[in-house]
């Protein structure tokens, strides 16, 4: 993957190990990728597939035993592992924001939705003046403008309700207005939808695509639901055990998936078009990563593969924008 | 010994499509340097009691007073005053601030009161966190410590203002048997040791038992109060 100038963030060469008495878990291993302007990403893996791992290293939060071993991250085109912790932090609350997975853990009970959104904004926002009664005024505002892009009626009013006087529906959105607060231009939303029900999960990632489109962000949606993924990201990067299978344009690889993961994946999700046909879960379990052998990780489970798989295996252009890591890619290609 | 708290009937109704009844019909007393439980099954109104009690939510019905004050009809500022001063929180997760260090967390409620110098409020916190075994750990953020140590913090940022009363909502909840002794242990001592009252809903039967006494509640009521094994001393 040859770095393209103007992407949003970029990243090469990703590795992100785990130090374990068991040995060193090696949870992201060489995973390239890239965000570019407005655009929606979709991340798609099994738990275990390194896709949050990835993200927390982005957003410099791996956490000890865990480290990042080597690669590039770049934001903007500036070198995110070769700033201070404290120009870290100023990258990440303002242009980089993250949603939790459970908003019903992320809010403080005791505290009203106003008095967190003004402690992201006062901590974040350097637009905000310095001092004073015009400081909390302007923050004040700000707090109700994004409670109302996120579909909160009488934001102004509700600034004073605690957490708990919220559906949990609601929470999710407050949630997304104190990560919108300071109008990162990437939203990095971890399974935004986990703890909901249905209906509500289809309306927190309409709110997620309606506020991409009005604000001009990039959006990464981190998730293991390939419906996700095609109703509302235009391209889409599958991790299996730490790597890169798959990635292209989401209605490519939906449509057309050439790694046999991706086609796995595909089978194994209920759909509406496939009504009446089996749903088949894929056999096995991801495999263990410590003291992975040099071959290619799906072995084990594909029901493709054959001898020449039994050897480290190299991402595969196919095309201009879609590439998979899969040796018998070739046998397809050729005449 | 005077009452911290003290409620008369106190109800919470919520007018939704259909009225649903939270708690009905409270009436308690909590006093100084007591050490209280609350349980009771899941959706038996003991987080809601906790609010109601923390000033977090108004009743329908009843009174309740909160340090020798009566609590109906006062400003939402003035509720917010009261609360700051004289009631510390801690819940089942510890909902620190993740871009602050440790002492910053417990800096914060310090500088909503604002009676403290900024010097004065850091060298508080420092004592804080050091008392509860956190010395190493003051400028670190919450995603460098472990759960254990996180919710230590959580505990350093209620006592911050030197509230008499610790209201805490399954503080062990989502905690690994030892560090959940640990945190027990740590609110027993605050009791014991610095003459504070707290009240814990928890589901732990085991851990309610060793507190002063325990209030059980069924559908919103409270099923009489329950003494414990412990005596509570004088």
């Amino acid at each position: 993957m040859s770095g393209t100038m103007g992407n949003l963030l970029e990243v090469r060469g990703l590795r992100t190990v785990f130090d374990t008495r068991a040995g060193e878990v090696r949870a992201v291993d060489g995973v390239d990728l890239d965000v570019r302007p407005g655009e929606c990403l979709g991340v798609v893996g099994e738990s275990g597939s390194g896709k949050s791992v990835t993200f927390a290293s982005v957003m410099g939060l791996v956490r000890s035993p865990g480290r990042i071993e080597e690669g590039t991250i770049r934001f903007e085109g500036r070198d995110l592992r070769a700033l201070s912790p404290k120009e870290l932090r100023r990258i990440r609350g303002r242009h980089i924001a993250m949603t939790m997975q459970d908003a019903l853990t992320a809010l403080n009970p005791a505290l009203t939705i106003g008095e967190q959104i003004l402690e992201v904004l006062y901590a974040h926002d350097e637009t905000l003046p310095s001092v004073g009664r015009a400081r909390t005024e302007a923050a004040r505002k700000k707090a109700v403008e994004m409670l109302t892009l996120v579909g909160i009626p009488s934001a102004d009013d509700r600034l004073r309700y605690y957490p708990h006087e919220f559906s949990g529906g609601m929470r999710q959105r407050i949630m997304i207005a104190i990560a919108l607060a300071c109008r990162p231009k990437l939203l990095i939303a971890d399974e935004p939808t986990t703890a909901l029900d249905v209906t509500i999960q289809a309306q927190v990632l309409e709110l997620i695509a309606d506020i991409r489109t009005r604000l001009g962000m990039s959006v990464v949606l981190i998730t293991h639901d390939l419906g996700v993924v095609s109703e509302y990201c235009d391209r889409v990067m599958v991790l299996y055990a730490g790597q890169v299978v798959e990635e292209g344009p989401t209605a490519a690889v939906i449509g057309d998936p050439r790694h046999p993961y991706t086609k796995g994946l595909l089978r194994s999700i209920p759909r509406l078009s496939l009504r009446g046909q089996p749903i088949e879960p894929i056999e096995g379990q991801v495999p263990d990563l410590i003291g992975l052998p040099p071959q290619c990780r799906f072995y084990s489970r594909c029901n493709e593969r054959i001898d020449a798989c039994l050897q480290p295996i190299a991402m595969r252009e196919i095309g201009a924008a879609r590439r998979a890591r899969c040796i018998r890619l070739e046998e397809e290609t050729r005449p | 010994m005077s009452n911290l708290i003290e409620t008369r009937n106190l109800t919470r109704i919520l007018h939704e499509t259909v009225p649903v009844t939270l708690v009905k019909d409270i009436t308690l007393a909590i006093g100084e340097r007591e050490f209280v439980a609350v349980t009771g099954p899941s959706g038996s109104g003991k987080s809601s009691l906790l609010y109601l009690l923390g000033l977090l939510d108004r009743p329908t019905e009843g009174t309740l007073f909160v340090a020798g004050r009566e609590t109906e009809g006062m400003s939402e500022a003035e509720r917010a005053a009261i609360r700051l001063s004289t009631i510390g929180f801690v819940f089942q997760f510890h909902f620190l601030l993740p871009e602050f260090t440790a002492r910053e967390n417990v800096e914060i409620p310090m500088r909503r009161l604002a009676k403290l110098s900024r010097p004065a409020m850091r060298e508080r916190a420092g004592e804080l966190l050091r008392s509860l075994g956190l010395g190493d750990h003051l400028d670190k953020r919450p995603d460098q410590m472990s759960g254990g140590q996180r919710q230590r913090v959580a505990v350093a940022r209620a006592l911050a203002n030197d509230p008499p009363l610790i209201l805490a909502d399954e503080p062990t909840g989502s905690l690994d048997s030892r560090n959940s002794e640990q945190v027990f242990t740590i609110l027993e001592a605050l009791v014991r040791e610095r003459g504070k009252t707290v009240v814990a809903v928890t589901h732990d039967l085991d851990m309610a038992a060793r507190m002063d006494r325990r209030l059980h509640l069924i559908d919103g009521m409270l099923d009489g109060n329950l003494p414990t094994e412990t005596p509570k001393p004088d």
